[in-house]
């Protein structure tokens, strides 16, 4: 292994820039000459929009254009997308209402787009923007994701009758249900996953620019996938032919999902940099980030498991309807589908499973992939409904899992609900997460607890993900609209060093470092002589972004497969230069030996003579500087075991989580300070999403109420505590590293550990997420007050 | 327009501003010091913390015009002769920092805690760190982080 090759504890490359305040953020970018924007949203979820007087703006002090809906027609700019088709039960398309970049005669959510204002300045442009008259008609607003579909709900779209999307469907019912009548037990629950805001720290901003020169544009923005968002943006909003469109994404500060999009902001800034020809900047304040900003998850869920007299699950069925929001954003449709439903078998030999999904509009925010995306719902219905069971049959929730964990001689795996599993072993990690997290010891502490009049209780969440997405023709069966390859160039300069371009992008993952260990490692390189580039159209090949954990998996064997082109054409040119036959051409370590001598010359001599060729292999091309197109073989599946301890005051209703063990299997991990990183941020999130994220609407108005950080709560440091994390180590078969990905992990397992445990500790499985000190204490209250009966 | 003039990483600034600018709009815009970052609008994130006076504040919540006659260091004046303080270097030993946008205030505003509570306990540090929103690390490792610094810096 090279020095801080594969498995090294490496520090960030890219730490120092951010450490001394140089990174470079979109809202640190100002072109010259550049204009600012200001958005006029609608205060109103539901209303048509009678009539736009913009004289006023138009008027005031600085503005340089005030543009709505009908300079948007004009201009034949969009609609938003979305890019994944489903198929309802009776055989029908999704319906896709219209979604303008700028509002066309309705608003469907508090924050829907319905004027833009360019100024010269920022405040200027904010001026104006209170100045455009709209003139509303409010409509009935739909809020409720479990009525929005009732007959007496207002309709939001024409071509969605009863609010609703699509009504899809995972499995044979009748197959299913008859499974059902042959079962010893039966365990219903009925789950709300809540919506939550994905506030990443950097708010999302756009610049957009106009070259005269060139007829081209560029714009600046807060992306996960630039490619794509420059692909959507051409080939769909028609803003610029992709050659003379560039997209860049620099520094960005936090994605979570909410970064993958193409939303109405950013393209009217490019769009109208051209009209007003000066740059054009926008960049969020908080509060318009709360009200569109895409936000997630938003289910409610009744599952049912089945169960023999040993508790061997029979069959499980399960019925969502899945919040959409006002409209659908990019891959909202893909999320509580196949990104979920098909994870419902999870670690487990269940053999017949069955989902309906019913994806219905409301007027709120848009609804897409948050940190998990569809994967922290199923484990969260399935891990509850698990650990019920265990509770009703009278078992350790320990050991009915195990009863029903799928085991290692079992792969690959084939699950009722599509996805075929490469490897794992689950019993590995539910042993060690129990040794880590003292689960023998766990009654004596509940007893000390209880002593101290505490609650104590403890919670599972063995899950398993879908990640490194995604194998294309796959997606492409199964709805998607897109190829999810990657791509990667690697290139030696002439004087050794390593320029990478990768079509994934870091947005606080540590790629510059991570990839370069794994080119370090293949190459024989020092990491300090490899430069990892990303987000930018114009440098390197088109590739798909970062989300779904795919950049390791994906991106990563992208890189590892174009420096298996370098070691190949660095094979013929040594074997020339050393005059050996090319078979007998090793490389270790960075150097081309002729075996069983001790001729060799390092890969940065041959690099040199593959640009001053001129003692140089005949048939063979100067340069070394290879590219390659990855389509991975299959999915990859990261699973573990999630141990959550924790102690509730009844009297306050605080919860304390006391213990939280961590056992993951990423296959193999690169730089594991990294990784555990990537394991604590999502565990965070999880557990804010378990204790105390609440996304809370209006039920009558539909204005949002928690529409900043003073009232949404945001974990902070004093919220939670340090964690136990480790891993197990299957690597997965299918990718040239072997690994698996890590970045989602800690979202998807946590919610249900941490409720599980609360569950324990309360007595009974009648509490929603988030279990605020509120929920919390009420419910400790009443079963304190049934047990005195 | 008043002109306002303080000391800005060791410089002296003097300027004509808006009454309305803040002192965070003056460091980026006016200034260019764009390490100092706006992550909410209602004084909750952090990431706009710098030092005014050697304590710690959160520049979206002032004025320009209030820091007339300030010495403020922003986290482009914490490294001395391109060599880490020891809160940065922690940073970055302990994987402190992700996306790096919460960075520059989170560690403006340990530098001040450490400063205050020299031998802080886990506790301590993370009841200290309440008013910077971190929403990547988990705060593990800033915890950790933080804790190496208080040893360096003598705590």
């Amino acid at each position: 292994m090279a020095e801080n090759g594969i498995g090294a504890r490496l520090a960030r490359k890219e730490d120092p820039r951010f450490l001394v305040g140089k990174g470079n953020y979109v809202d640190d970018i100002n072109r010259h000459g550049q204009a600012y924007a200001a958005f006029v949203r609608s205060p109103h979820a539901h209303a048509n929009i009678r009539s736009v007087d913009i004289s006023a703006a138009a008027a005031a002090p600085g503005v340089l254009a005030v543009y709505t809906g009908e300079d948007i027609a004009a201009d034949n700019v969009g609609p938003l997308i979305c890019g994944w088709a489903i198929t309802s039960k009776d055989g029908s398309p999704m319906n896709m209402p219209p979604h303008t970049v700028l509002a066309q005669g309705k608003v469907t959510y508090v924050g829907d787009h319905v004027a833009m204002v360019v100024a010269d300045t920022q405040a200027q442009a904010r001026d104006a923007a209170e100045l455009v008259n709209v003139d509303y008609e409010e409509l009935p607003a739909v809020v409720s994701t479990g009525d929005a579909d009732s007959a007496s709900a207002a309709q939001i779209h024409e071509v969605a009758a009863n609010n609703t999307c699509f009504d899809w469907e995972l499995g044979d019912r009748a197959d299913v249900d008859a499974a059902f009548e042959g079962a010893a037990h039966v365990t219903t629950l009925e789950l709300v996953n809540n919506r939550l805001v994905p506030n990443a720290m950097e708010p999302r901003a756009a610049v957009g620019d106009y070259d005269r020169a060139t007829d081209s544009l560029t714009l600046y923005t807060t992306s996960q996938n630039p490619h794509v968002a420059r692909l959507v943006l051409s080939a769909f909003f028609q803003i610029a032919p992709e050659h003379k469109l560039r997209v860049v994404a620099p520094d960005v500060g936090g994605g979570f999902g909410s970064k993958i999009y193409v939303y109405s902001e950013e393209t009217a800034c490019v769009w109208a940099a051209r009209k007003v020809n000066r740059p054009v900047k926008w960049t969020a304040e908080r509060s318009e980030s709360f009200l569109s900003d895409a936000h997630g998850r938003d289910h409610v869920t009744k599952v049912d498991l089945a169960m023999d007299g040993d508790g061997k699950f029979l069959a499980m069925r399960c019925s969502t309807k899945a919040n959409l929001g006002g409209y659908m954003s990019l891959f909202s449709s893909a999320v509580p589908t196949y990104m979920y439903a098909t994870l419902l078998a999870g670690q487990y030999t269940t053999p017949k499973v069955y989902a309906e999904v019913k994806a219905v509009f409301t007027n709120t925010t848009p609804v897409d992939a948050y940190r998990g995306a569809g994967r922290p719902e199923a484990t969260y219905v399935l891990e509850r409904v698990v650990e019920a069971a265990a509770r009703e049959m009278g078992m350790d929730p320990a050991e009915l899992r195990r009863k029903n964990l799928i085991q290692p001689d079992q792969f690959p795996y084939e699950t009722p609900v599509i996805h075929t599993y490469d490897c794992g072993d689950y019993g590995a990690s539910l042993d060690k997460a129990m040794e880590i997290a003292d689960y023998a010891g766990f009654q004596g502490r509940r007893a000390q607890s209880e002593a101290n009049g505490k609650l104590r209780g403890i919670g599972f969440s063995n899950y398993i993900e879908a990640c490194g997405i995604a194998p294309s023709a796959a997606v492409g069966a199964l709805g998607g609209g897109v190829g999810l390859w990657e791509a990667a160039q690697v290139r030696f300069n002439p004087t050794g060093n390593v320029t990478v371009f990768t079509g994934t992008h870091a947005h606080g993952q540590g790629h510059e470092t991570t990839f370069a260990q794994v080119v370090s490692d293949q190459l024989g390189v020092p990491v300090e002589n490899i430069e990892i580039v990303h987000g930018d159209t114009d440098k390197g090949p088109f590739g798909m972004g970062t989300y779904g954990s795919r950049s390791i998996a994906v991106g990563g064997a992208a890189i590892v497969k174009a420096g298996e082109k370098i070691i190949a054409k660095g094979r013929k040119i040594a074997a020339h230069i050393l005059e050996a036959a090319e078979e007998d051409i090793e490389f270790t370590e960075g150097n081309f030996t002729v075996a069983g001598t001790d001729k060799a010359m390092n890969i940065g001599e041959v690099a040199f003579a593959a640009y001053v060729p001129h003692n140089y292999p005949e048939g063979v091309e100067p340069g070394l500087d290879e590219t390659s197109f990855y389509d991975p073989l299959n999915f990859s599946f990261p699973s573990g075991t999630h141990i959550c301890e924790l102690e509730i005051d009844p009297d306050t209703g605080v919860v304390e989580i006391v213990n939280y063990t961590a056992v993951d299997d990423f296959g193999t991990v690169i730089n594991p300070m990294i990784v555990e990183g990537q394991v604590h941020g999502g565990i965070v999130q999880g557990v804010g999403q378990a204790l105390i994220e609440s996304t809370a609407y209006d039920p009558e108005s539909g204005q949002l109420l928690t529409g900043s950080f003073m009232d949404y709560t945001m974990p902070r440091a004093d919220d939670v505590p340090s964690f136990n994390v480790d891993t197990t180590v299957t690597a997965s078969p299918l990718n040239p590293l072997g690994v698996k990905g890590c970045g989602e992990a800690g979202a998807i397992a946590a919610p249900a550990a941490v409720m599980n445990a609360l569950t324990d500790a309360l007595g009974t499985e009648a509490i929603d997420m988030p279990a605020t000190p509120e929920r919390v204490w009420r419910v400790a209250q009443s079963r304190q007050a049934q047990a005195a009966e | 327009m008043p002109t306002v003039s303080m000391t800005v990483n060791g410089k002296s600034v003097s300027k004509d501003v808006e009454d309305r600018t803040l002192l965070v709009q003056f460091l980026r815009q006016d200034l260019g010091l764009t390490g100092t970052h706006v992550g909410c609008d209602t004084s909750q994130c952090g990431a706009c913390v710098v030092h005014i006076d050697g304590r710690s504040v959160k520049s979206c919540t002032m004025l320009a015009a209030q820091c007339d006659g300030s010495d403020v260091t922003t986290i482009e004046g914490l490294a001395t002769n391109g060599e880490l303080h020891p809160m940065q270097q922690a940073f970055m030993d302990n994987h402190g920092l992700q996306c790096g946008f919460c960075t520059p205030g989170m560690v403006m505003s340990a530098v001040d805690l450490v400063k205050n509570h020299p031998n802080a306990d886990e506790a301590t540090i993370r009841a200290e760190l309440e008013g910077n929103i971190c929403r990547c690390t988990g705060y593990h490792n800033i915890v950790k982080a933080v804790q190496q610094a208080a040893k360096a810096m003598g705590g």
